[in-house]
């Protein structure tokens, strides 16, 4: 039965606990995601958002709990998970004195890229950056980074993306033309899942809310199940909820 | 070891070695460094052509070293500053690909910076240095210095003090190659015959086959959160 589960789910996580020295970050934490679900994972500073997409990510190992992506158990086949996932996070993990095409064409390399010209040529045109090309990332906008960070990160065409609060930072119009492009990343079948505090965003988003609190997911809610105008006060709830549980444990 | 692995390699030098010839950071910052320090050891010395041949090759190695960890810190804090050390952790390729790609860097760089040192500091110490053996004996040592030194620099990067960690890391743990480098560099410009040689150049290679397969070995921990 936890076979046949396993096989539908994209992402499966039990019981997951990770450590920093004493301090304990997350917590027994259970999630799944369906292929194509958007998930937004929602919690305040410090609810250990990061560091769960960082295990996801295969970029930090877990202390006890299983983590399958894609059928793969992490830490044991990360190789295997690193072909089918994307990453962006609030840093744009570019090299500054390359150009735009440069760094995909160095991160392409280091994917094995098939075709790695045209691939390029596409990503540009996906973040909108074709006529920047050739210019250096150090004179880029904030805005134009965290696109072409998405362009990295989709270069190798994963099956899952994990973005890491990729609002952080950006102004209005930066932030809208991200959503654009997290929009068209969305759509092509790709299953998402994105950490943020902002519920706004979030809201306008994702097909799915997790709210991760004092390291456990403590409450869910598909978007088809709740009006979106109502996630401020879903996520409140959950929020207090969860920290009034905490203090009584304590 | 497959294509792949190697094409890993080589993406990460050409990355590297295209960033630099952009920005030109480390290497100026290592040659005006080791010019600085050839220039003060000739000031502050005031030697007798036969003084001076004895003291070459350990001001040469004190230079070499103090710039290559300038360059070395430089290297892997420039992966460090922007995320670029999880962009390349997130690849599916083994890590050690990313290790040797770094090492080969940093070699280059320090090998550049070693082929201006020399004519700088023969026309300064009026020294011929143009020695094969010791061209040999800096190769080896190059070697022997980037391989335990990139390895500590992904070590040290991760810190918050990295800049004053690496020196205190890598300077205990590389005093082999320099007594060996230094002892090797004096023989051969002192004219030594080479079986006197040989065991220091036997200690070079030795520590530096060492450091590479340990590095191999453990990259993959060391730069692991």
């Amino acid at each position: 039965m936890i076979e046949r589960e396993r096989d539908k789910l994209i992402i499966k996580v039990h019981k997951l606990v990770k450590r920093f020295g004493l301090k304990t970050v997350l917590r027994d934490l259970d999630f799944k995601v369906h292929p194509g679900e958007f998930v937004a994972i929602l919690g305040p500073n410090g609810a250990g958002k990061t560091t769960f997409l960082r295990i996801l990510a295969s970029l930090s190992r877990p202390a006890m709990g299983e983590v399958y992506i894609a059928g793969y158990l992490l830490p044991a086949q990360a190789a295997a998970v690193r072909r089918i996932i994307g990453v962006v996070s609030h840093q744009p993990l570019l090299y500054g004195d390359l150009t735009a095409e440069e760094n995909l064409r160095f991160y392409g390399r280091m994917y094995a890229v098939p075709a790695l010209n045209e691939r390029i040529h596409e990503v540009l045109d996906l973040v909108g950056l074709v006529p920047r090309r050739r210019d250096l990332v150090r004179t880029f906008s904030r805005g134009m980074q965290q696109r072409l960070a998405i362009g990295r990160a989709v270069l190798h065409n994963p099956e899952i993306m994990l973005f890491d609060e990729p609002h952080t930072g950006l102004d209005q119009n930066a932030c809208a033309m991200l959503d654009n492009t997290l929009r068209e990343v969305a759509a092509r079948g790709r299953t998402v899942v994105m950490t943020s505090h902002d519920l706004s965003r979030s809201a306008d988003l994702a097909s799915r809310f997790d709210v991760l609190s004092r390291g456990d997911i403590v409450a869910s809610a598909q978007r088809s199940e709740m009006n979106p105008n109502l996630l401020l006060s879903f996520y409140r709830e959950a929020t207090s909820a969860s920290v009034q549980s905490g203090i009584r444990r304590e | 070891m497959g294509l792949r692995y190697l094409h890993a390699i080589r993406a990460v030098l050409w990355k590297d070695l295209s960033a630099e010839l952009r920005g030109r950071e480390m290497l100026s910052a290592m040659l005006v460094f080791a010019l600085l320090v050839i220039l003060v050891f000739n000031f502050a010395l005031e030697l007798d052509a036969k003084t001076r041949a004895n003291v070459t090759s350990g001001v040469l190695w004190v230079t070499f070293a103090f710039a290559g960890t300038l360059g070395l810190n430089r290297s892997m804090a420039m992966e460090k500053d922007r995320g670029c050390l999880d962009g390349l952790l997130l690849a599916p390729v083994d890590r050690s690909a990313i290790y040797f790609g770094k090492a080969l860097s940093n070699l280059v760089f320090m090998l550049v910076v070693e082929a201006i040192v020399l004519p700088v500091y023969s026309l300064l110490y009026n020294t011929n240095l143009f020695n094969p053996g010791l061209i040999l004996v800096i190769l080896l040592g190059s070697i022997g210095y980037v391989a335990v030194g990139t390895l500590l620099a992904a070590m040290a990067v991760q810190t918050r003090t990295r800049d004053i960690l690496l020196p205190i890391l890598l300077f205990p743990v590389v005093i082999p190659v320099l007594i060996a480098a230094v002892k090797a560099s004096s023989g051969f410009l002192q004219g030594i015959a080479i079986a006197d040689i040989w065991s220091w150049l036997n200690l070079l290679i030795v520590y530096d086959v060492i450091f590479i397969t340990v590095a191999f070995m453990v990259f993959d921990y060391i730069v692991e959160e």
